[in-house]
């Protein structure tokens, strides 16, 4: 069906399912790779950082440039994976470890305080100040829900 | 084609080859329910709202579906229909297409021949000059249809000439403009085009009076909205086309429409066109083809068939804003020729969104843990 699957073989659409721990059914993954082809106007095997930019939804996204750091030289396989921590099927721990990827800016494992506060303040913009943070990190506001960080 | 009443998915968008996108992401754009009580930590840290949205975008944006041909799937797969269809591209290539373009050829003849005398010779007698002149670009238009052999179906009373009146049409592709201007010669406003359709621009079409603006000029939306401005109220004029999306979509959506044929304070009388896409897709899609391959694509296809409706003139109501009169009309058009509404500027085709958007998501979210963070 559709001239596109005809690129996409079988065993890569499996290779694909496999690599993204089964999160997708085949058929999702054959609408991704057309998303994919669609985006990747040039055929350079990724999709260049302004294409996504140029999805106007995506650019109003307070979190779109922490995603493009993340999103930059993905090939076809690795999109899938990426997008595999939004599927209804992820376990709560890969979500999870999507969230902390998203927070840990310099990708050594650990979230710092300096980039809870980043994060806050791509969410915010100017609409909250420095010393608003300072005080929203300090005042010890309760956990209702234990959140296993590695 | 042509649903009256609610905005259902027509057959061909829940596509039961492909997950129906619509399963995956909630409706309505805020997917943050009003947060109350006491401000916790995990509202702080919990961003997988935001990223939702991002990833929803990233999946499918209703955006770019308004831009998107979409390619009729190959039917011609197999010992017989194969050779029929090679003896049907034959036909349409050998036969079809010289025909066409003798009968173009003729028409642009009969055209010229008649027009530049009358144009030059009834110099002083304006009224008779601009109204054989209407004639004559009706006559070229209707050749032009002839030569995609188009199959027109006109709905609804003909525009007539009169004063303080502007016609919206959805955009679908510069020969939207000539399948309307062969029953009326309407005046219209244009982004001006390089090449031999600039040329016609400057010639032919000042001619039914046109007006050029350009998207890329900033101080541009002043003169313009002057210039439509002093048309309307002249009794004499062409009534005036307008084409409010500001850009081709690909006739199964209507993008916003811009405000500016809607504050001119007259009359706005919506017209509908939608495509059958049967033999030929009429979308041109600017970025994938020039305007030429475009003409020739559907000059060798068997046929171009749409549906025109004229539909009943509107006024904006008291107390309503021209960009809420704008929204109702867009109603209207995208209701009777069975099209979706999409939020979104067709202008975003060339440039990005502007940072107020993000601001105002920024905005909201701040507020509402600012409040909370009181509610302590």
């Amino acid at each position: 069906m559709g001239n596109t699957s005809s690129m996409l073989t079988q065993y890569d659409i499996e290779e694909v399912q496999e690599h993204c721990n089964e999160t997708f059914s085949q058929q999702e993954i054959v609408s991704l790779y057309e998303r994919f082809c669609q985006l990747d106007r040039n055929s350079c095997g990724f999709i260049p950082a302004d294409e996504f930019l140029s999805v106007p939804e995506f650019a109003v996204n307070p979190l779109s440039q922490r995603l493009l750091r993340m999103l930059d030289g993905l090939n076809f396989k690795e999109f899938v994976a990426f997008l595999s921590a939004f599927s209804p099927r992820a376990t709560l721990q890969h979500k999870v470890e999507f969230i902390f990827k998203v927070y840990d800016t310099d990708c050594n494992g650990k979230v710092t305080f300096s980039e809870m506060l980043s994060v806050l303040r791509d969410l915010t913009g100017q609409f909250i100040s420095e010393q608003q943070r300072e005080i929203l990190g300090n005042t010890g506001l309760k956990m209702e829900v234990e959140v296993p960080v590695d | 084609m042509g649903s009256t009443g609610k905005l259902n998915s027509s057959s061909s968008e829940l596509d039961l080859d492909r997950p129906n996108i619509e399963d995956y992401l909630p409706s309505g754009s805020s997917i943050q329910q009003e947060p109350h009580g006491k401000l916790r930590l995990r509202d702080l840290l919990d961003i997988s709202p935001t990223l939702s949205e991002a990833a929803g975008a990233i999946v499918d944006d209703s955006f770019t579906r308004c831009f998107k041909s979409n390619p009729p799937e190959p039917w011609n797969w197999n010992v017989y229909l194969f050779p029929l269809w090679c003896f049907g591209v034959v036909v349409r290539y050998l036969v079809l297409f010289p025909a066409r373009v003798l009968v173009l050829t003729i028409g642009w003849i009969i055209f010229l021949s008649s027009f530049i005398p009358v144009h030059f010779l009834l110099k002083g007698h304006d009224k008779w000059r601009k109204k054989i002149e209407r004639f004559l670009v009706e006559i070229i238009c209707s050749f032009f249809v002839a030569s995609w052999t188009g199959v027109v179906k006109y709905h609804g009373p003909r525009p007539s000439i009169r004063p303080k009146q502007v016609f919206v049409a959805n955009h679908t592709s510069m020969i939207d403009f000539i399948i309307l201007e062969q029953m009326t010669a309407f005046a219209v406003i244009m982004q001006k085009h390089p090449g031999w359709v600039g040329l016609l621009q400057s010639t032919i079409l000042e001619s039914v009076g046109c007006i050029w603006f350009n998207r890329s000029e900033a101080k541009d939306r002043e003169i313009v909205a002057k210039k439509l401005r002093d048309h309307v109220q002249g009794a004499d004029n062409n009534p005036l086309l307008i084409f409010p999306e500001g850009t081709c979509v690909n006739n199964h959506y209507t993008v916003m429409f811009k405000k500016g044929a809607f504050e001119l304070g007259c009359t706005v009388c919506p017209v509908a066109i939608k495509y059958n896409k049967i033999f030929v897709d009429a979308f041109w899609n600017s970025r994938k083809q020039s305007f030429t391959m475009h003409l020739l694509q559907l000059m060798t296809s068997w046929a171009v068939v749409c549906d025109v409706w004229y539909l009943e003139p509107q006024t904006l109501r008291p107390g309503e804003t021209p960009i809420e009169f704008a929204e109702r009309v867009r109603d209207i058009i995208s209701v009777r020729a069975g099209l979706k509404k999409v939020p979104w500027d067709g202008y975003l085709k060339y440039s990005r969104p502007s940072p107020k958007h993000r601001e105002r998501k920024q905005q909201n979210f701040a507020d509402s843990v600012l409040r909370r963070l009181e509610e302590k």
